[in-house]
Protein backbone atom coordinates (compact mmCIF):
# COMPACT_ATOMS: atom_id res chain seq x y z
CA UNK A 1 0.00 0.00 0.00
CA UNK A 2 3.24 2.61 0.77
CA UNK A 3 4.66 1.44 -2.98
CA UNK A 4 3.15 2.42 -6.16
CA UNK A 5 1.63 -0.47 -8.24
CA UNK A 6 1.34 -1.21 -11.84
CA UNK A 7 -1.89 0.25 -11.44
CA UNK A 8 -1.92 2.94 -9.00
CA UNK A 9 -0.33 4.79 -6.49
CA UNK A 10 0.85 4.18 -3.24
CA UNK A 11 0.12 6.38 0.01
CA UNK A 12 3.78 7.37 0.11
CA UNK A 13 3.52 8.85 -3.70
CA UNK A 14 -0.15 10.12 -2.21
CA UNK A 15 1.13 11.99 0.55
CA UNK A 16 3.96 13.46 -0.90
CA UNK A 17 1.72 14.94 -4.40
CA UNK A 18 -0.77 16.46 -1.98
CA UNK A 19 1.70 17.62 0.75
CA UNK A 20 3.80 19.53 -2.03
CA UNK A 21 0.83 20.81 -3.88
CA UNK A 22 -0.65 22.38 -1.00
CA UNK A 23 2.42 23.54 0.01
CA UNK A 24 3.01 25.46 -3.40
CA UNK A 25 -0.41 26.69 -3.21
CA UNK A 26 0.11 28.29 -0.04
CA UNK A 27 3.51 29.94 -0.75
CA UNK A 28 2.17 30.94 -4.32
CA UNK A 29 -0.67 32.86 -1.89
CA UNK A 30 1.99 34.29 1.03
CA UNK A 31 4.42 35.44 -1.82
CA UNK A 32 1.53 37.27 -3.93
CA UNK A 33 0.44 38.73 -0.59
CA UNK A 34 3.91 39.73 0.98
CA UNK A 35 5.01 41.25 -2.73
CA UNK A 36 1.89 42.79 -4.29
CA UNK A 37 -0.27 44.28 -1.70
CA UNK A 38 0.33 47.12 0.24
CA UNK A 39 0.17 45.64 3.67
CA UNK A 40 1.61 46.41 7.23
CA UNK A 41 5.22 46.48 7.34
CA UNK A 42 5.03 43.71 10.26
CA UNK A 43 2.81 41.64 8.63
CA UNK A 44 5.06 41.65 5.64
CA UNK A 45 8.10 41.02 7.43
CA UNK A 46 6.41 37.74 9.18
CA UNK A 47 4.83 36.93 5.97
CA UNK A 48 8.26 36.73 4.24
CA UNK A 49 10.01 34.31 7.12
CA UNK A 50 6.72 32.04 7.30
CA UNK A 51 7.32 32.24 3.36
CA UNK A 52 11.26 31.26 3.11
CA UNK A 53 10.32 28.29 6.35
CA UNK A 54 7.65 26.37 4.07
CA UNK A 55 9.21 27.31 0.90
CA UNK A 56 12.48 24.81 3.03
CA UNK A 57 9.66 22.54 3.68
CA UNK A 58 8.71 22.18 -0.20
CA UNK A 59 12.18 21.98 -1.37
CA UNK A 60 12.69 19.20 1.11
CA UNK A 61 9.76 17.82 0.33
CA UNK A 62 10.25 18.14 -3.40
CA UNK A 63 13.96 16.26 -2.84
CA UNK A 64 12.13 13.26 -1.13
CA UNK A 65 9.51 13.62 -4.21
CA UNK A 66 12.27 13.54 -6.68
CA UNK A 67 14.34 10.93 -5.63
CA UNK A 68 11.40 8.76 -4.89
CA UNK A 69 9.97 9.40 -8.70
CA UNK A 70 13.46 8.31 -9.84
CA UNK A 71 13.55 4.97 -7.84
CA UNK A 72 10.17 4.06 -7.29
CA UNK A 73 7.88 2.44 -10.48
CA UNK A 74 5.22 4.93 -11.65
CA UNK A 75 1.78 2.83 -12.80
CA UNK A 76 0.92 2.68 -16.22
CA UNK A 77 -0.44 4.95 -18.42
CA UNK A 78 -4.62 5.03 -18.68
CA UNK A 79 -5.46 2.79 -21.09
CA UNK A 80 -7.44 5.47 -22.64
CA UNK A 81 -4.60 8.25 -22.89
CA UNK A 82 -3.49 8.81 -26.86
CA UNK A 83 -0.03 8.66 -27.84
CA UNK A 84 0.21 12.26 -27.04
CA UNK A 85 -1.61 12.67 -24.30
CA UNK A 86 0.18 10.22 -23.10
CA UNK A 87 3.54 12.55 -23.79
CA UNK A 88 1.88 15.36 -22.50
CA UNK A 89 1.27 13.97 -19.34
CA UNK A 90 4.77 12.81 -19.07
CA UNK A 91 5.92 16.37 -19.87
CA UNK A 92 3.83 18.33 -17.82
CA UNK A 93 4.73 15.72 -14.68
CA UNK A 94 8.70 15.95 -15.44
CA UNK A 95 8.52 19.64 -15.72
CA UNK A 96 6.19 19.78 -12.21
CA UNK A 97 9.05 17.77 -10.62
CA UNK A 98 11.54 20.16 -12.06
CA UNK A 99 10.07 23.64 -11.22
CA UNK A 100 9.22 22.10 -7.46
CA UNK A 101 12.74 21.73 -6.75
CA UNK A 102 14.08 24.64 -9.01
CA UNK A 103 11.55 27.88 -7.89
CA UNK A 104 12.27 27.03 -3.92
CA UNK A 105 15.82 26.98 -5.17
CA UNK A 106 15.92 30.10 -6.57
CA UNK A 107 13.79 31.43 -3.55
CA UNK A 108 17.03 29.92 -1.44
CA UNK A 109 19.15 32.18 -3.89
CA UNK A 110 16.80 35.16 -3.39
CA UNK A 111 17.29 35.11 0.37
CA UNK A 112 21.55 34.44 -0.08
CA UNK A 113 22.44 37.03 -2.57
CA UNK A 114 19.98 39.82 -0.67
CA UNK A 115 22.32 43.11 0.74
CA UNK A 116 19.91 42.53 3.98
CA UNK A 117 21.29 39.42 4.76
CA UNK A 118 18.31 38.33 6.69
CA UNK A 119 18.94 35.08 8.40
CA UNK A 120 16.60 32.03 7.27
CA UNK A 121 15.81 31.12 10.70
CA UNK A 122 13.56 27.75 9.76
CA UNK A 123 10.65 28.08 11.68
CA UNK A 124 12.79 29.89 14.70
CA UNK A 125 14.65 26.51 15.23
CA UNK A 126 17.61 26.65 12.96
CA UNK A 127 19.52 28.67 10.92
CA UNK A 128 19.45 27.54 7.40
CA UNK A 129 23.41 28.70 5.75
CA UNK A 130 22.83 30.90 2.81
CA UNK A 131 23.94 29.64 -0.18
CA UNK A 132 27.56 30.95 -1.49
CA UNK A 133 26.05 33.51 -3.63
CA UNK A 134 27.75 37.07 -4.44
CA UNK A 135 25.70 39.84 -2.52
CA UNK A 136 24.72 42.93 -4.04
CA UNK A 137 21.42 44.39 -5.76
CA UNK A 138 21.99 43.02 -9.30
CA UNK A 139 22.28 39.69 -7.73
CA UNK A 140 19.50 40.13 -5.34
CA UNK A 141 16.92 41.41 -8.35
CA UNK A 142 18.07 38.53 -10.63
CA UNK A 143 17.49 35.68 -8.05
CA UNK A 144 14.04 37.49 -7.30
CA UNK A 145 12.90 37.52 -11.07
CA UNK A 146 13.84 34.61 -11.76
CA UNK A 147 12.35 33.15 -8.66
CA UNK A 148 9.06 35.10 -9.63
CA UNK A 149 9.19 33.88 -13.28
CA UNK A 150 9.86 30.20 -12.18
CA UNK A 151 6.69 30.53 -10.27
CA UNK A 152 4.62 31.91 -12.56
CA UNK A 153 5.48 28.99 -15.37
CA UNK A 154 4.99 26.60 -12.38
CA UNK A 155 1.77 27.97 -11.40
CA UNK A 156 0.29 27.57 -15.28
CA UNK A 157 1.23 24.26 -15.16
CA UNK A 158 -0.35 23.43 -11.65
CA UNK A 159 -3.33 25.12 -13.81
CA UNK A 160 -2.81 22.96 -16.59
CA UNK A 161 -2.27 19.95 -14.94
CA UNK A 162 -5.13 20.56 -12.44
CA UNK A 163 -7.48 21.18 -15.84
CA UNK A 164 -6.43 17.96 -16.66
CA UNK A 165 -6.98 15.75 -13.97
CA UNK A 166 -10.71 17.20 -13.82
CA UNK A 167 -11.10 17.00 -17.60
CA UNK A 168 -9.95 13.19 -16.77
CA UNK A 169 -12.53 12.97 -14.30
CA UNK A 170 -15.35 14.89 -15.23
CA UNK A 171 -15.88 14.61 -18.89
CA UNK A 172 -13.47 11.19 -19.56
CA UNK A 173 -14.96 9.57 -15.86
CA UNK A 174 -11.80 7.69 -16.02
CA UNK A 175 -9.47 6.88 -12.83
CA UNK A 176 -7.06 9.84 -13.26
CA UNK A 177 -7.61 11.84 -10.51
CA UNK A 178 -8.86 8.79 -8.27
CA UNK A 179 -5.86 7.24 -8.28
CA UNK A 180 -4.07 10.14 -7.03
CA UNK A 181 -6.61 10.17 -4.16
CA UNK A 182 -6.54 6.75 -2.56
CA UNK A 183 -4.16 4.16 -2.93
CA UNK A 184 -6.09 1.17 -4.13
CA UNK A 185 -3.69 -2.04 -4.88
CA UNK A 186 -5.17 -3.33 -7.88
CA UNK A 187 -7.32 -0.43 -9.31
CA UNK A 188 -7.24 -0.76 -12.95
CA UNK A 189 -8.64 -0.39 -15.80
CA UNK A 190 -11.78 -2.75 -15.10
CA UNK A 191 -12.76 -0.21 -12.35
CA UNK A 192 -12.45 2.90 -14.41
CA UNK A 193 -14.74 1.41 -17.06
CA UNK A 194 -17.38 0.53 -14.74
CA UNK A 195 -17.23 4.00 -13.20
CA UNK A 196 -17.46 5.64 -16.48
CA UNK A 197 -20.92 3.43 -17.22
CA UNK B 1 1.09 59.49 27.81
CA UNK B 2 5.01 60.87 27.15
CA UNK B 3 5.35 60.99 22.94
CA UNK B 4 8.67 61.37 22.84
CA UNK B 5 11.63 58.47 23.43
CA UNK B 6 14.65 59.69 25.65
CA UNK B 7 17.83 58.02 24.91
CA UNK B 8 20.93 59.49 25.72
CA UNK B 9 20.48 61.85 28.30
CA UNK B 10 20.23 60.10 31.62
CA UNK B 11 24.18 58.54 30.46
CA UNK B 12 25.21 62.02 29.89
CA UNK B 13 24.65 63.24 33.57
CA UNK B 14 26.30 60.34 35.14
CA UNK B 15 29.24 60.78 33.40
CA UNK B 16 29.63 64.28 34.36
CA UNK B 17 28.84 63.96 37.88
CA UNK B 18 31.50 61.25 38.02
CA UNK B 19 34.12 62.88 36.47
CA UNK B 20 33.89 65.53 38.61
CA UNK B 21 34.20 63.88 42.21
CA UNK B 22 36.49 61.30 43.03
CA UNK B 23 38.33 60.75 39.68
CA UNK B 24 38.59 64.37 39.30
CA UNK B 25 42.26 64.32 41.44
CA UNK B 26 43.14 61.50 39.51
CA UNK B 27 42.36 62.94 35.97
CA UNK B 28 43.61 66.66 37.46
CA UNK B 29 40.15 68.35 36.76
CA UNK B 30 38.15 69.08 39.75
CA UNK B 31 34.62 68.44 39.40
CA UNK B 32 33.72 71.68 40.21
CA UNK B 33 35.92 72.54 37.58
CA UNK B 34 33.31 70.43 35.20
CA UNK B 35 29.93 71.61 37.04
CA UNK B 36 28.03 73.61 34.74
CA UNK B 37 25.46 73.60 31.92
CA UNK B 38 25.91 71.75 28.72
CA UNK B 39 24.41 71.27 25.57
CA UNK B 40 25.20 68.26 23.77
CA UNK B 41 26.95 69.13 20.34
CA UNK B 42 26.23 67.72 17.09
CA UNK B 43 28.61 66.22 16.92
CA UNK B 44 27.99 63.39 18.86
CA UNK B 45 27.04 60.16 17.68
CA UNK B 46 24.79 57.52 17.97
CA UNK B 47 25.25 53.99 16.97
CA UNK B 48 22.81 51.50 17.78
CA UNK B 49 23.03 47.65 16.71
CA UNK B 50 20.51 45.07 17.24
CA UNK B 51 22.54 41.55 16.67
CA UNK B 52 21.01 38.87 14.30
CA UNK B 53 20.94 34.77 15.22
CA UNK B 54 23.80 32.87 13.48
CA UNK B 55 26.18 35.98 13.79
CA UNK B 56 26.16 38.70 11.38
CA UNK B 57 25.82 42.06 11.17
CA UNK B 58 22.40 42.74 12.73
CA UNK B 59 20.64 45.71 11.87
CA UNK B 60 23.36 48.53 12.93
CA UNK B 61 23.22 52.61 12.27
CA UNK B 62 22.86 55.96 13.87
CA UNK B 63 20.67 58.28 14.34
CA UNK B 64 22.19 61.99 12.94
CA UNK B 65 19.81 64.87 14.35
CA UNK B 66 19.20 64.92 17.68
CA UNK B 67 18.95 67.79 20.94
CA UNK B 68 19.96 67.56 24.45
CA UNK B 69 21.19 69.39 27.66
CA UNK B 70 22.84 68.14 30.92
CA UNK B 71 23.61 69.82 33.99
CA UNK B 72 26.78 68.62 36.26
CA UNK B 73 26.20 69.38 39.91
CA UNK B 74 29.85 70.67 41.36
CA UNK B 75 28.67 70.16 44.80
CA UNK B 76 26.92 66.54 44.39
CA UNK B 77 26.96 64.65 41.61
CA UNK B 78 24.02 62.48 41.86
CA UNK B 79 21.73 65.67 41.30
CA UNK B 80 23.17 66.31 37.75
CA UNK B 81 20.49 65.64 34.55
CA UNK B 82 20.77 65.75 31.15
CA UNK B 83 17.40 65.87 28.85
CA UNK B 84 17.59 64.50 25.23
CA UNK B 85 16.00 64.25 22.80
CA UNK B 86 16.51 62.33 19.25
CA UNK B 87 14.55 62.23 15.69
CA UNK B 88 14.59 58.95 14.50
CA UNK B 89 13.34 60.07 11.33
CA UNK B 90 17.33 60.65 11.07
CA UNK B 91 18.39 57.13 11.15
CA UNK B 92 20.76 56.13 8.95
CA UNK B 93 21.35 52.59 8.05
CA UNK B 94 23.18 50.25 5.71
CA UNK B 95 21.12 50.62 3.03
CA UNK B 96 17.54 52.88 2.53
CA UNK B 97 15.43 49.54 2.86
CA UNK B 98 16.40 49.00 6.41
CA UNK B 99 15.98 53.13 7.17
CA UNK B 100 12.58 53.02 5.29
CA UNK B 101 12.02 49.98 7.78
CA UNK B 102 13.04 51.57 10.69
CA UNK B 103 10.58 54.59 10.01
CA UNK B 104 8.08 52.49 9.06
CA UNK B 105 5.11 51.82 11.65
CA UNK B 106 7.09 48.34 12.24
CA UNK B 107 9.43 50.49 14.09
CA UNK B 108 10.00 53.73 15.01
CA UNK B 109 6.48 54.91 13.69
CA UNK B 110 7.72 58.38 12.86
CA UNK B 111 5.15 59.37 11.08
CA UNK B 112 2.86 59.10 14.73
CA UNK B 113 6.11 60.05 16.83
CA UNK B 114 8.39 62.48 15.84
CA UNK B 115 10.75 62.39 18.40
CA UNK B 116 12.38 59.56 21.07
CA UNK B 117 13.27 61.27 24.83
CA UNK B 118 15.14 60.29 27.58
CA UNK B 119 14.79 62.15 30.85
CA UNK B 120 17.19 61.59 33.69
CA UNK B 121 16.21 60.60 37.62
CA UNK B 122 18.96 59.19 38.70
CA UNK B 123 22.68 59.52 38.33
CA UNK B 124 25.04 57.27 40.49
CA UNK B 125 28.71 57.61 40.42
CA UNK B 126 30.28 54.13 39.95
CA UNK B 127 33.96 54.96 39.37
CA UNK B 128 36.49 57.55 39.43
CA UNK B 129 34.79 58.77 35.70
CA UNK B 130 32.15 56.22 35.38
CA UNK B 131 28.88 56.74 36.42
CA UNK B 132 25.04 55.46 35.57
CA UNK B 133 22.48 57.47 34.53
CA UNK B 134 18.54 55.89 35.03
CA UNK B 135 15.97 57.94 33.76
CA UNK B 136 12.67 57.73 31.72
CA UNK B 137 12.79 56.60 28.31
CA UNK B 138 9.57 57.42 26.04
CA UNK B 139 9.41 55.91 22.53
CA UNK B 140 6.20 55.37 20.53
CA UNK B 141 4.32 56.37 23.26
CA UNK B 142 5.80 54.34 25.68
CA UNK B 143 8.03 55.51 28.94
CA UNK B 144 9.56 52.92 30.64
CA UNK B 145 13.08 53.09 33.03
CA UNK B 146 16.21 53.06 31.42
CA UNK B 147 20.08 52.60 32.44
CA UNK B 148 22.92 53.45 30.43
CA UNK B 149 26.99 53.50 31.59
CA UNK B 150 28.61 56.53 31.32
CA UNK B 151 32.63 56.97 31.08
CA UNK B 152 34.40 60.06 30.50
CA UNK B 153 36.63 60.64 27.99
CA UNK B 154 37.62 63.67 27.58
CA UNK B 155 37.53 66.93 29.18
CA UNK B 156 38.21 70.55 29.44
CA UNK B 157 37.31 74.13 29.89
CA UNK B 158 34.79 74.48 27.77
CA UNK B 159 33.61 70.84 26.49
CA UNK B 160 33.20 67.56 27.51
CA UNK B 161 32.90 63.79 26.41
CA UNK B 162 31.84 60.63 27.49
CA UNK B 163 31.05 57.11 25.84
CA UNK B 164 28.00 56.20 26.92
CA UNK B 165 26.61 52.23 26.55
CA UNK B 166 23.41 50.30 26.74
CA UNK B 167 20.90 47.97 26.53
CA UNK B 168 17.63 48.49 25.76
CA UNK B 169 14.56 45.74 25.01
CA UNK B 170 12.77 47.13 22.07
CA UNK B 171 9.60 45.20 22.73
CA UNK B 172 7.97 46.79 25.38
CA UNK B 173 8.00 49.43 23.21
CA UNK B 174 5.89 47.75 20.80
CA UNK B 175 8.88 47.26 18.76
CA UNK B 176 9.48 43.72 18.82
CA UNK B 177 8.86 43.28 15.01
CA UNK B 178 12.13 40.57 13.54
CA UNK B 179 11.93 38.41 17.03
CA UNK B 180 13.93 36.11 17.20
CA UNK B 181 15.33 36.42 14.04
CA UNK B 182 16.89 39.84 15.19
CA UNK B 183 17.54 40.43 18.99
CA UNK B 184 15.13 41.97 21.38
CA UNK B 185 17.98 43.71 22.77
CA UNK B 186 19.29 46.96 21.13
CA UNK B 187 23.21 47.77 22.48
CA UNK B 188 23.37 51.89 22.05
CA UNK B 189 27.03 53.11 21.98
CA UNK B 190 26.78 56.55 22.11
CA UNK B 191 29.60 58.88 22.18
CA UNK B 192 28.46 61.96 23.50
CA UNK B 193 29.70 65.64 23.40
CA UNK B 194 28.55 68.56 26.03
CA UNK B 195 29.65 72.38 24.72
CA UNK B 196 29.61 74.47 28.19
CA UNK B 197 26.55 77.41 27.95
Amino acid sequence: MLRNSDHGFGAITIALHWTIAALILGLMLIGFVMRRMEIDPVLQFSLYQWHKSFGFTALGLAFLRTGWWLVERSPQSLPSLSAVEDDAARFTHLMLIALSTLVPLAGWAVASASTLDIPSFYFNLVVIPHLPLPKSEVSEAFWAFAHAMLAYVMLAIVAIHTAAALYHHIVRRDSALRRMLRSKAGAGGADIVAKGK
Amino acid sequence: MIAVRQLALKVLLPLALAATAAPAAARAPALADAAGNYRIARSSVIRFNVPQVGGGGGIAGQFTRFTGAFRIDGRNVQRSSVEFTLYPDSVRARERRVEDFLRSSAVFDTASFQTVTFRSTRVTQTGPDTATIEGALTARGKTRRERFSVALTDWNRRTISFTIRGNIRRAPYGMDVGTPIYSNVVSFDMNISGVRR
